[in-house]
């Protein structure tokens, strides 16, 4: 059943179209950038973007920056959303149930296609960022921005301002996808969860796209600060903190944490309403 | 001589809300039957046929399928079905062998990897689509749809064959070629369970039926013993009338050249009138058709909403079936 829901999944021209679009982000950026070599100065404007200039190969995890908050939430949401919804609505839950496949079943090769689709994605973003950037940033001449140190090996800027080996940035450039492909599980695992209870694939996307909306307005208000610590965007960018010298591990633990939570708590409510609900779609 | 069961039910209810939807159904069809499922829009038929198949849960009471209680042992029942539920369903975007690839493989089993090819390749000729070329079924036409969702309940040669209105959306050659299918497979051993709104087609078809009405089964018997001959002979003579006076007393309905006679036997009936020197131009023993049967014990269905009819509780004296035999009424 695995297989078939990648097959299935593979197929869909909507899932590749959408990872197309979301490659194509960054590297209009990125063109930009390179043409005007006018890059928002550090703190302002995408984050990271500022130190690609000197070097190419940070433009990974500019790029995931640049699809992070809105891009990335939307695609992942629209396949959640249509998983158990989309069946149903195709009419084709009935008979997939009746052939039959276990409801835990289809609802775990649902979740493990959905995994892999959010790593396609995230990792898709990372590799053609890093060709991008080094094509168009890595081979020019380094422009040595202001407390920038360069020598041999060091090739990119942390936020810190220290110098990172290329293998300093792999690393954290991993750490980041992993981070990233983790908070979008949390996406995922919502509009999944709704996806068990409509039988309209866009309601559930719609539905874990304001669930964020309503978090991220949440946590950027003062008044909200109590609850802050566990919404679900509240740690979203702290995959940045990957690119500090050294990495400050605060934040990036609580927010593997609370995603995991997230993932947890709402793949438990989608089974529990997906194995007893009446289906007849 | 009962054969076992194959679907038997017991008191089997189903709410949604504050709709009863079934009530307390006792199906009882057993193996080698070909067994009609009837009743109107909205009675039930189909939340009874989604509760055979675990897909909808009962409320209450009990649902054995092949000698398994369902929806508790549903994994050793459903791979020994092929179903067709309401309308057939396809992927759009792939082609009608993709479907069925991908619904073969979703099924339990390792079995069939090998061979799935020609599997596929064999429902699809049994179903007419023998020939089918690569094209998306989002092109296909309803009635190439139904072949399609029909070759996918036949895909794992199923002993139950649980089909609702199996031939929608076909034209009268298909329905055919549909029905002969059905009888080939049962003539080899395949029950089969069929809900249609075309009772001319079950009346070929079936030799068992049910009907619902308002969730509840209000008649299950042998369509053979349904259609037993009513006590009456039906006779057309361009002489009526004299034939009437002749038949006197026991001509219950005139009507022009037709007449009702309270009679068993034709062939006596017949010989009465030829000696008269009557002529007859058609006599037979009158037999209910399906179509009365089944309009005599339900009510209107649930799309028919009259102004002012608290439509739920009309026609609530649906005729049990004993009482059947005594209906009176025009037949005709």
């Amino acid at each position: 059943m695995i297989g078939v829901e990648l097959a299935k999944l593979a197929r869909r021209p909507r899932g590749w179209v959408a990872i197309g679009l979301l490659c194509l982000l960054p590297v209009v950026v990125a063109v930009f950038v390179a043409v005007t070599h006018l890059a928002p100065p550090p703190g302002q404007g995408p984050a990271l973007l500022s130190a690609v200039l000197s070097n190419g190969s940070l433009f990974p995890a500019a790029a995931l920056a640049i699809v992070l908050p809105l891009f990335l939430p939307i695609a992942v949401a629209v396949v959640a959303g249509d998983s158990i919804a989309g069946e149903a609505s195709s009419g084709m839950l009935r008979y997939l149930l009746a052939r039959p496949v276990g409801r835990t079943r289809l609802l775990v090769a649902k979740l493990i296609s959905l995994i892999a689709y959010v790593l396609v994605a995230v990792v898709a973003v990372a590799v053609t960022s890093y060709i991008t950037g080094r094509l168009l940033f890595g081979n020019a001449p380094v422009a040595l921005t202001s407390g920038g140190v360069t020598t041999n090996n060091v090739v990119a800027n942390s936020l810190s301002g220290t110098g990172l080996t290329p293998e300093d940035v792999l690393f954290r450039t991993l750490g980041a996808v992993a981070f990233i492909s983790v908070s979008m599980l949390g996406v995922g695992a919502i509009a999944l969860f709704l996806s068990t209870l409509t039988d309209s694939s866009l309601g559930a996307a719609l539905g874990a796209l304001a669930a964020l909306i309503t978090s991220e307005v949440l946590v950027a208000l003062n008044a909200a600060s109590s609850i802050s610590p566990y919404l679900p965007t509240r740690y979203w960018l702290a995959w940045l903190d990957f690119f500090r010298q050294p990495i400050l591990w605060r934040d990036i633990d609580r927010g593997f944490a609370i995603q995991a939570v997230y993932v947890l708590v709402f793949l438990a409510a989608g089974w529990a309403n997906f194995a007893s609900k009446d289906v007849t779609s | 001589m009962t054969s076992p069961a194959v679907i038997a039910t017991t008191s089997l209810t189903k709410r949604f809300g504050a709709v009863l939807a079934v009530d307390h159904v006792d199906l009882d069809v057993r193996a080698g039957d070909r067994y009609g499922f009837l009743g109107p829009n909205g009675s039930g038929k189909t939340t009874v046929v989604r509760m055979l198949l675990g897909l909808v849960y009962a409320s209450s009471g009990t649902i054995e399928v092949l000698g398994s209680p369902v929806p508790r042992r549903i994994s050793a029942v459903l791979p020994q079905i092929g179903a067709l539920v309401e309308a057939p369903s396809a992927y759009g975007h792939l082609s009608g062998r993709a479907n069925l690839a991908l619904i073969d493989a979703a099924g339990p089993g390792p079995r069939g990897r090998r061979n799935r090819k020609r599997r596929i390749a064999e429902v699809l000729d049994r179903v007419g689509l023998g020939g089918i070329d690569d094209r998306a079924v989002r092109k296909y036409s309803l009635g190439m749809r139904q072949r399609l969702g029909l070759a996918a309940a036949l895909l794992r040669s199923p002993r139950l064959l649980i089909l609702d209105e199996p031939t929608n959306g076909l034209d009268p050659r298909g329905i055919r070629e549909i029905r002969d299918l059905l009888a080939e497979l049962n003539a080899g051993g395949t029950t089969i369970f069929m809900s249609s709104h075309q009772l001319a087609e079950v009346e070929q078809l079936c030799t068992r039926v049910g009907v619902v009405d308002r969730g509840r089964l209000v008649l299950q018997d042998e369509l053979a013993s349904l259609r037993a001959p009513t006590g009456r002979v039906i006779v057309r003579s361009p002489d009526a009338g004299q034939a009437a006076a002749l038949l006197d007393g026991r001509v219950v309905q005139r009507d022009a050249d037709l007449l009702i006679v309270a009679d068993a036997e034709p062939d006596a009936v017949n010989a009465q009138l030829v000696a008269a020197g009557m002529r007859v131009t058609e006599i037979a023993a009158e037999r209910r058709s399906l179509e009365d049967l089944v309009l005599s014990v339900t009510g209107t269905g649930s799309d028919r909403v009259d102004a002012g009819s608290a439509s739920r509780s009309t026609g609530r004296q649906a005729n049990p079936p004993e009482e059947l035999a005594e209906t009176e009424g025009s037949s005709r």
